[in-house]
């Protein structure tokens, strides 16, 4: 009765694929780099700074194009530098909120005492142009003193995390396993990147946190094969290494993929009923999930054979005489 | 491995019971706590319920410039008042230091001693609170505050206006107003609710200082335009009738000398005014003031802006005032505030705002559940059909895993965000991990030709190690994020991390307790998994 997605005999020859990978994913981490330095990230008000305000219409109503140019025209007449008015949700010419994004105050436009006051202004302003009994959904100011410290905090909980990581697997393994685990996370998290460069979904603080889940993610796969693979190389010490890494992927082919289905149920529901403000962290994650299993199955194990590994893995440090054992 | 001891089922029941039982007053209104139950339950982050997080920087700086200022004074007066006479010159301010030239023939080491005795020993710290710089070969004296006591005024300066601003929030008659000091000189302040996010930034970001000046009227509004400002004189913006004023400098009653106010309608003509209380200094000074300036007018100057400029009718001798002017009542009432609570000792910045809507928060609720829900039902489903019999065990696990959870945020009594309803879905997808670990493990074992009992045993045996290395890593993962991370990013880490180790519990121990029963009981000749 029950139900087996993967049969669990599987023979596939994933070192044979291993340089058709390892060039896929050279190649798309060169496109990742190459997106992110033409097309960059699309940096949220946590990393960029400014203030962003956004409002719902009065109950029951909903905002047609007329209100989207009074709201323009409202806040263009505050002489805020760049600002950017947008619709959000519901249909064309029925937006169901507006969305106003102000670029941060420079120190010649008064710094950070006159931002405060501008999320104030803005606020003001749209009251003006749209009803006073507007909802005020979100008001959002960053100073560029945050949004520099967060950036900074960001990048340090990656650089943390993937060293952690690397000293976890240098520790429980050896360094070749951690190399191959390493570069399989970087991997991952470049790709992410990429794809938030290409896709212009906004980047957020949320996002640096799905980036260290999917590093978390990607790492308990990883570590689930690599497991195994030290487990077949206690117990088949003449295998070639090749051999005995191919079955390995095999033998935890099953679990690997079962597991990232559950996950991916669990984040594909949060993408789709989560609502819009987790819409980017559960694309990042599933997008995660998908890279992160790619990369343990063709990137992290196969890398074992070009690294070569501790053939001796028996406990008591007998010297190995391979067929000795029962 | 697969028996377990009667005390064990029950130590583990009883747990999942308690989580269960702290679980509970989650599902009702805090204020109508069920008889019974303790009082736990989650908060709701601000995403959540609505409210304001407002992250304020204390000017540091500004609390330092001020005490150099002031020790600017002490030295002029110090050498003015004090006997025999030293003559000094070139007293002036250089960066943090001031500095002075003793000339030829007066007595240098009679001028450093009386600058010596400035120095106190700072109050319930360790050290004195300036330094002396003597250079007798040029004849210069200098003396400048020590690091000890800038970091003591900082400190100071940062404590009092957790005072000040916890004052005016209160006053405001918002609820459960969180004021936390964050590092050196930062303030974190969040007020859960719908209320105005911008009039909580007016009362707290003001600075409130209050002074009453003379007014100079012997300064016309053309001199003021042509810039022919008498000394000592200053001139600033009237924001009640426009214009501007010249008034004197010095200020005769400072808002330190006020003890009370409070604001009410006007009693004659329209709007609101602000009535005040002196305290028996002001009293005096406000009598003696009125009492000689009959006729000419007094400026009520509140951060550099003259709020009111009345003139005096009768001498004020009741100790009591008011201020009138076009308020709102809603102005009046935050002047009140700020008279009352006194002025802040540092100037604030507000360097991040997050303001979230009482609607959105409930709407980022309703979506986080249904998300939760469907993720739930999805995997349990999923489970169930893959491994059968043995699906429905993990089932089990994954709700004790979810009440657990539920309970350990509860005895915590964690603030739930958005992200951290995230991480409980993620943690939902992520939990039956260690089963799945475990069951394929079971079918490689049955492959081999293990009877049901032996390949259930060496199954949970052989699949711990990876179990226990898989969820170490995403547990650096949540630890990282917890030290490193902000606000919302710890809620996530929060609910992830309780999650690992939560899931590993479950899997490995509720579902081997049913897998070995049934084994164990049923000796089933197969198995289905």
């Amino acid at each position: 009765m029950a139900l087996q997605l993967i049969p669990s005999d599987t023979k596939i020859d994933f070192i044979k694929y291993r340089r058709i990978a390892q060039v896929i994913s050279a190649l798309a981490i060169i496109g990742s780099i190459t997106a992110f330095f033409t097309l960059g990230l699309n940096f949220g008000i946590d990393f960029r700074g400014g203030v962003t305000v956004e409002v719902g219409p009065p109950p029951g109503e909903t905002f047609d194009d007329q209100s989207l140019s009074a709201a323009r025209s409202a806040v263009g007449a505050l002489g805020l530098g760049d600002v950017q008015v947008q619709s959000i949700g519901g249909t064309a010419g029925a937006a169901d909120g507006i969305v106003v994004a102000v670029e941060a105050i420079t120190e010649e436009q008064g710094g950070q005492e006159r931002q405060a006051a501008v999320a104030g202004e803005v606020q003001e302003a749209l009251r003006q142009a749209l009803g006073a009994d507007i909802e005020m959904r979100r008001v959002d100011s960053v100073t560029p003193t945050v949004s520099g410290e967060l950036v900074q905090a960001g990048v340090t909980a990656l650089v943390v995390a993937i060293l952690l990581m690397l000293a976890y697997i240098w520790f429980r393994f050896e360094w070749q396993f951690s190399i191959g685990a390493i570069l399989a996370l970087t991997h991952d998290v470049i790709l992410t990147i990429g794809v938030f460069c290409v896709t212009q979904f906004e980047f957020t603080l949320a996002i640096i946190a799905a980036l260290l889940t999917i590093i978390g993610y990607s790492m308990n796969d990883t570590v689930v094969i690599y497991d195994r693979i030290r487990e077949n190389l206690r117990k088949y010490k003449a295998m070639p290494l090749r051999d005995v890494i191919n079955l390995s992927i095999n033998q935890t082919l099953g679990r690997t993929i079962m597991t990232s289905l559950t996950t991916l149920l669990a984040v594909v529901s949060l993408f789709l009923f989560g609502g819009e403000v987790l819409r980017g962290f559960s694309f990042a994650l599933i997008w995660g999930v998908l890279v992160g299993t790619y990369s343990t199955v063709f990137i992290a194990a196969p890398l074992l054979v070009s690294t070569g590994v501790k053939r001796d893995w028996s406990e008591n440090k007998t010297p190995a005489t391979a067929d000795a054992r029962p | 491995m697969l028996r377990f001891n009667r005390w064990q089922i029950i130590g583990i029941a009883v747990l999942i019971a308690l989580a269960a039982y702290v679980t509970v007053p989650n599902f009702f209104p805090k204020d109508k706590p069920v008889p019974g139950f303790p009082d736990t339950g989650v908060t709701l982050g601000l995403d959540l319920q609505g409210g304001s997080y407002l992250l304020l920087g204390v000017g540091t700086e500004e609390v330092i410039d001020a005490r150099i200022d002031n020790l600017r004074g002490e030295v002029t007066r110090q050498f003015r008042t004090a006997n025999p006479r030293i003559r000094f010159a070139e007293l002036r301010r250089e960066g943090d230091m001031i500095t002075m030239r003793i000339p030829e023939g007066q007595d240098f080491k009679a001028a450093e001693q009386r600058l010596r005795r400035l120095s106190r020993p700072l109050p319930g710290a360790p050290g004195r609170d300036t330094r002396i710089i003597a250079d007798e070969a040029n004849r210069r004296l200098s003396i400048t505050l020590t690091e000890e006591a800038k970091d003591f005024y900082i400190d100071d300066a940062v404590t009092s206006s957790i005072t000040a601003v916890r004052n005016r929030i209160d006053a405001l008659g918002t609820t459960e107003p969180q004021i936390q000091r964050q590092g050196e000189d930062r303030l974190v302040v969040q007020v859960p609710g719908d209320g105005d996010s911008e009039r909580l930034k007016s009362v707290i970001g003001r600075t409130g200082q209050l002074t009453f000046h003379m007014v100079d009227d012997t300064v016309s509004p053309s001199d003021i335009a042509a810039g022919r400002i008498p000394p000592r004189r200053i001139v600033l913006p009237n924001v009640d009738t426009g214009g501007q004023l010249a008034l004197f400098e010095t200020a005769d009653i400072t808002g330190d000398m006020i003890t009370d106010a409070s604001a009410t309608p006007n009693t004659d003509g329209g709007g609101f005014q602000v009535n005040f209380a002196f305290d028996a200094r002001g009293q005096r000074r406000f009598a003696d003031v009125t009492r000689e300036n009959l006729g000419r007018r007094f400026a009520i100057v509140l951060d550099d802006e003259i709020i009111s400029a009345p003139t005096i009718q009768t001498p004020i001798l009741g100790g009591s005032g008011r201020i009138t002017g076009r308020f709102t009542p809603e102005e009046a009432n935050e002047l009140a505030i700020l008279i009352k609570s006194g002025a802040l000792p540092a100037p604030l910045t507000v360097l991040d705002q997050r303001t979230v809507g009482a609607n959105l928060g409930a709407d980022s609720v309703r979506a986080g559940t249904i998300a939760l829900l469907i993720g739930f039902g999805l995997v349990i489903i999923y489970m169930a059909v893959t491994y059968g019999r043995f699906g429905i065990y993990a089932d089990i696990a994954l709700l004790a895993n979810v009440l657990l959870i539920a309970g350990a945020l509860s005895l915590l009594g964690a603030t739930l965000t958005l992200p951290g309803i995230a991480g409980i879905v993620l943690t939902i997808g992520m939990a039956v991990d260690a089963n799945v670990l475990i069951f394929e493990r079971i079918r490689e074992e049955l492959a081999s030709g293990k009877g049901p009992v032996a390949a259930v045993e060496s199954g949970y045996r052989n699949a711990l190690s990876a179990i226990i290395d898989a969820n170490l890593t995403t547990l650096i993962a949540a630890f990282i994020m917890f030290m490193l991370g902000s606000g919302p990013v710890r809620g996530f880490a929060v609910t992830l991390g309780i999650g690992v180790v939560t899931s590993v519990f479950t899997a490995f121990v509720i579902t081997r307790i049913f897998a070995g029963h049934y084994v164990l009981k049923a000796r089933p000749k197969t198995l289905a998994i």
